[in-house]
């Protein structure tokens, strides 16, 4: 696992208090890890926060998986 | 319209001196100080460095990890206490009319520490707001019954009172008339505060209200000692569950005391000295009086409000006099804040419940570090100084007032 997949997954088990085996790339933050919508905007402040980068609101929305969220931020670093 | 009769059938408590109602109810009865130096911020440069905290609490063997990190201090504790309360209820959670239970809470603040932190981030960064999404939500005061309610699932009325130290006194009048007007059968209410922070003891230092007894911490709560010098901040929580007589009789419940009544008033005077001649707090123990069909000759012991500040202590006794006349002698008067310290919102709340427990034990707790006399305190009133009393209690009122002349008395009886 890169290093930016294990930064994210180490925000999304302490945010969601998830185990950490259910936090695979396909896993859905609404879905699958039980984040509601507040949930959701705190995970988005905790990688901009993490990886010192903005995500803007309309490519936030586009942010849905642990997988998408890794490839976004890969993609902005 | 017949007014419904309400009783008491469940209790909870957390608070500096016990976190669980019985533990708290042997520190009340043994007179032990809850007062420490702070540990939830370095106070080395705060003019008080003690207040009673809760102690030995770790939320999350009480609350889902996850779910405690969306609550501030002040909610937690709401949800600690009142799991107690509904479990000594005994209320049988898939039968009760949900439709029919509410919960009314009180909080003088809210979430403080949760303000503060975000307000700090925020000035630490570069002017971008970065606020947390949960920061309104669990700030806001009327989140505590909000979270006991999605909880449990009542889905009865449910909102927080505000007003100051008089908060939770106010909530359980609420729940009363409500229960009495027939709208609800089962009320959760009671009050929490989380206040020991940067901002609260910075806050309350700044108007000069505290203790500063930085030497002997234990000792720094004193009502009615000539040499008292402030209140002590207090934090926790203190829950019950308030019952129609009926709904409480049907399903057998154990019933602690009947609520008889309640009083509301202002001083309409300053937004925080009290009145010197105290009228606004007359005022309040007589509507009460009135409120409960009781005379002042059938009152046996009196939680006072008792903050241990210069003013208040004295203003609160001289209106007790002006109410009672020659029976005030015979009442065992007390402040169990020189015990818990003073904590705000949740006052009036475990105070009520230190008088409900007072009233089924049959033994009033003392007013502790009581050392000089003062001598514009009348000598003749039983202050139930140092050691409890035991006292055959058919009728308890318990006061509370805020900041912003807001007072609000409650009468508990004992039921026939």
């Amino acid at each position: 696992m890169s290093d930016i997949a294990s930064r994210v997954k180490a925000i999304i088990v302490d945010k969601l208090g998830v185990d950490e085996n259910e936090v695979v790339t396909e896993a859905s933050f609404t879905n699958d890890l039980g984040a509601d919508s507040l949930d959701t905007v705190e995970l988005i402040m905790e990688f901009e926060k993490e990886f010192d980068i903005q995500i803007p609101d309309d490519q936030a929305e586009n942010i849905a998986t642990v997988g998408q969220a890794v490839s976004y931020i890969e993609g902005a670093k | 319209m017949e007014l419904k009769r309400v009783v008491v059938t469940g209790l909870g408590a957390l608070t500096p001196i016990g976190n669980t109602k019985d533990e708290y109810w042997e520190a009340l009865i043994s007179g032990k100080s809850g007062a420490a130096p702070v540990t939830h911020f370095d106070p080395e440069k705060f003019k008080t460095k003690f207040a009673c905290e809760i102690k030995n609490f770790e939320v999350t063997d009480f609350i889902d990890r996850k779910l405690a990190k969306r609550m501030d201090k002040f909610s937690q504790y709401a949800m600690v206490a009142s799991d107690e309360a509904i479990a000594d209820s005994k209320l049988d959670l898939d039968a009760v009319n949900k439709l029919r239970v509410g919960v009314i809470w009180g909080a003088g603040i809210g979430g403080l520490e949760t303000f503060q932190d975000e307000v700090l981030n925020f000035a630490a960064g570069d002017g971008t707001p970065r606020f947390n999404p949960f920061f309104i939500p669990k700030m806001i005061a009327d989140i505590a019954p909000g979270n006991i309610s999605i909880k449990y699932g009542f889905m009865g009325p449910n909102y927080t009172t505000v007003s100051a130290c008089a908060s939770s006194a106010n909530s359980m009048i609420d729940a009363l008339n409500t229960i009495r007007l027939g709208t609800c059968d089962v009320i959760i209410t009671g009050g929490s505060e989380a206040a020991v922070t940067i901002a609260g003891m910075g806050g309350f230092n700044a108007m000069h209200a505290m203790s500063t007894r930085n030497d002997d911490p234990q000792t720094a709560s004193r009502p009615f000692d000539a040499n008292r010098d402030g209140f002590v901040l207090g934090e926790g929580a203190g829950a019950i569950i308030l019952e129609e007589y009926e709904h409480a009789k049907a399903r057998g419940a154990k019933i602690y005391a009947e609520v008889v009544g309640g009083g509301l008033s202002s001083d309409a005077y300053h937004m925080t000295a009290p009145h010197p001649d105290g009228i606004g707090v007359v005022a309040v123990m007589k509507n009460c009086l009135e409120n409960a069909g009781l005379n002042p000759e059938d009152v046996d012991h009196i939680n006072t409000h008792g903050t241990s500040t210069p003013l208040g202590d004295v203003a609160e006794l001289k209106a007790i006099s002006e109410v009672f006349g020659s029976h005030a002698k015979n009442i065992n008067i007390n402040s169990t804040k020189s015990m818990t310290g003073h904590l705000l919102g949740a006052a009036g709340a475990i105070e009520s419940i230190a008088s409900i427990l007072a009233m089924q034990h049959g033994i009033v707790p003392p007013t502790i570090n009581h050392e000089t006399v003062d001598e514009n305190i009348d000598p003749e009133l039983n202050l139930t100084l140092n050691k409890a009393q035991k006292r055959d209690i058919k009728v308890a009122m318990s006061n509370t007032f805020g900041f912003g002349g807001h007072n609000a008395c409650v009468l508990f009886k004992k039921l026939d």
